[in-house]
């Protein structure tokens, strides 16, 4: 904005800045993330120590009241452990977290590219409408889809029966918890796909130009010219996009929850659901606390690599 | 800032030597394919918009009225005479203002130390932040309403704020570190060989390149604080303290299926983050293109 230069700096007002930059230098760092470290540790890292003790802990009505756990041991761990339920959930949880992520990643890059290809106004249009999708709250969505596939007079059921798929009317799609989830699905990949294109979209357009076009004038098909160039350029972006899409998907609750009025039958519970019954429903807050637990782990392990990623890229700056 | 006015499209296969009208076919049928892709992905929103302002005879119709013909405010109407629609307004204001003001701030400040300086102990504070983003919010909730109730923070607003902000920093500071690490070294260096101080050269060079990285972080804490439901519906039990989210989803279970009034109120509740995404939409848009500085 203004001009950069700072003239008339003498040798020696240089080398006293420095000295003193140097001090400052030491310290400003700790000063910086104190205030996000203090609201991170007490909000963040305290109540995930509370979690993993409680998960040790008999904690029902009475002890929340009184405040204070008591100590049992892996007693909740095993019981989870061995029920059979329990699995299922873990199995639910992880299929609809696969299906969902991968649909969200392939269409997100998908659009991402074609807004390279389209003309300037179907871009900005495409665009914009992206960023509306992305900006429709996530429980105004779910009142939208629940509308859209109302059993009575919802549109899909509509357009499905006039399209000649089949008899949809009067269909209740969450009778069977398998076009239950189909619902939920399209609802999550809609709502996520917006984001995923348009990250991916500002990662392509740094990518540079002299590539490939190097890349095309070497004969390399536009599909070659993807996979060798672009792709590896954009990894990075694409780990970070997929672990958070995972972590966001995992713990998969409102969608569900607001869908069936609060009132999910234990056919559509994933792990989030499961945890939350547990502990608000029948007060068994430290059985909820273990499976929340084993949650933390399940997505732990499932972003390690990311994690490794993502330090790596962070040490080279 | 008006220097970078518009990158051309990156065409991924430059023309070499092919006719010019069969490219042009090309060009037309991805624009075809980019309406399909448009249409499919706002028709829900259109839905919800297009429902509320039909009267109810042409929303419990079993052929979908797919126009509004005689477009009525009575849903409207009907949303905001519900009970404690005004409380939840005034509620969803208050959280959403003060967490983007605090996770601006301190989200700045901690992803200023991480890209701009190297010390002791970087590198667990990162694990820390990448660590956190993936502790399940749902999972936090338990242990979190222990202590929220050992603070007497249940059922206060500020206690709701304060969790947001903790879910929204991790990944504000991560984003933000990434905007400031996405500005080319070259030109902060270049400042201050021309003898800028570090300050100078971060007020100069580094804020204005960064005005995308802020409104980028801005949006994000804006629709996690206006949108978050688990928290709002678990901490906050008077219905006069409830957000508009908590609002929007009991409607539901009051009212059963009076789509009307229910789209009416879903389109309210959206009205604001979505004159937020337009007013900084063109910002977007450039801090999309823009970031290309780097290569």
């Amino acid at each position: 904005m203004a001009s950069v230069a700072e003239s008339g700096v003498t040798p020696a007002s240089r080398r006293r800045r420095f000295s003193r930059r140097r001090v400052g230098q030491a310290a400003a760092p700790y000063v910086l993330l104190t205030p996000a470290a203090a609201v991170i540790g007490l909000v963040l890292a305290y109540p995930l120590y509370l979690l993993v003790k409680m998960s040790f802990e008999k904690y029902g009505l009475f002890e929340l009241i009184r405040h204070k756990g008591r100590w049992i041991g892996t007693a909740n761990y095993a019981s989870i452990f061995h029920d059979g339920e329990f699995w299922h959930v873990v199995l639910r949880t992880l299929v609809f977290t696969i299906v969902c992520v991968s649909l969200t990643m392939v269409l997100g890059t998908a659009i991402a590219l074609l807004l390279l290809q389209v003309s300037r106004w179907v871009r900005i249009a495409l665009t914009t409408g992206l960023v509306l999708v992305w900006a429709v709250p996530v429980i105004v969505a779910v009142n939208i889809w629940r509308w859209m596939v109302d059993y009575q007079f919802g549109v899909a059921n509509w357009t499905l029966t006039k399209l000649h798929l089949g008899d949809f009317a009067r269909h209740d799609w969450f009778a069977n918890p398998w076009t239950g989830f189909g619902v939920f699905t399209l609802l999550i990949v809609w709502g996520a796909i917006p984001f995923v294109t348009i990250t991916v979209y500002a990662g392509l357009a740094q990518v540079p130009h002299e590539l490939l076009e190097a890349a095309a004038i070497d004969g390399a098909r536009p599909w070659a010219i993807f996979r060798e160039v672009t792709l590896p350029l954009l990894k990075p972006i694409f780990v970070i996009l997929t672990s958070l899409s995972i972590i966001w998907d995992f713990q998969v609750f409102q969608q569900i929850w607001v869908m069936l009025d609060a009132r999910p039958s234990s056919d559509y519970y994933t792990m989030a659901i499961y945890a939350f019954h547990q502990s608000f429903q029948i007060s068994e807050y430290g059985l909820g606390a273990a499976i929340a637990v084993v949650m933390v782990l399940f997505m732990f392990m499932a972003t390690l690599i990311y994690l490794r990623q993502m330090l790596r890229t962070g040490e080279v700056n | 800032m008006s220097s970078v006015t518009q990158i051309a499209p990156t065409p991924v296969a430059p023309a070499v030597t092919r006719p010019r009208s069969r490219k042009r076919l090309r060009k037309a049928g991805w624009n075809v394919l980019g309406l399909i892709v448009l249409a499919v992905m706002v028709f829900p929103v259109y839905w919800m918009v297009s429902t509320a302002f039909k009267p109810g005879h042409d929303i419990l119709s079993y052929t979908p009225q797919w126009i509004p013909t005689h477009p009525v405010l009575s849903n409207f109407t009907d949303a905001i005479h519900q009970q404690f629609f005004w409380n939840a307004v005034k509620n969803s204001l208050i959280v959403t203002t003060v967490v983007v003001v605090l996770s601006l701030v301190l989200a700045f400040l901690a992803a200023l130390a991480l890209a701009k300086f190297s010390f002791y102990g970087r590198k667990p504070f990162i694990v820390v932040i990448l660590g956190v983003q993936m502790v399940p919010l749902a999972a936090l909730i338990i242990p979190l309403y222990i202590l929220m109730s050992r603070v007497h923070q249940v059922d206060k607003l500020s206690g709701v704020i304060v969790m947001y902000l903790t879910f929204v920093l991790p990944f504000a500071v991560w984003t933000l570190r990434g905007f400031l690490l996405g500005v080319p070294k070259e030109l902060e260096e270049s400042a201050m060989v021309d003898g800028a101080t570090r300050f100078g050269a971060f007020v100069r060079i580094l804020l204005p390149l960064l005005g995308p990285g802020l409104v980028a972080t801005s949006i994000f804490a804006f629709i996690q604080a206006w949108n978050e439901f688990i928290i709002a519906y678990v901490f906050l039990h008077t219905p006069e303290k409830q957000t508009l989210m908590v609002w929007l989803a009991s409607f539901t279970t009051l009212r059963g299926t009076d789509w009307g009034p229910l789209m009416a109120g879903a389109t309210l509740c959206s009205l604001p983050v979505i004159v937020f995404f337009v007013l900084v939409q063109r910002k977007i848009a450039f801090g999309l293109t823009a970031g290309a500085v780097k290569g």
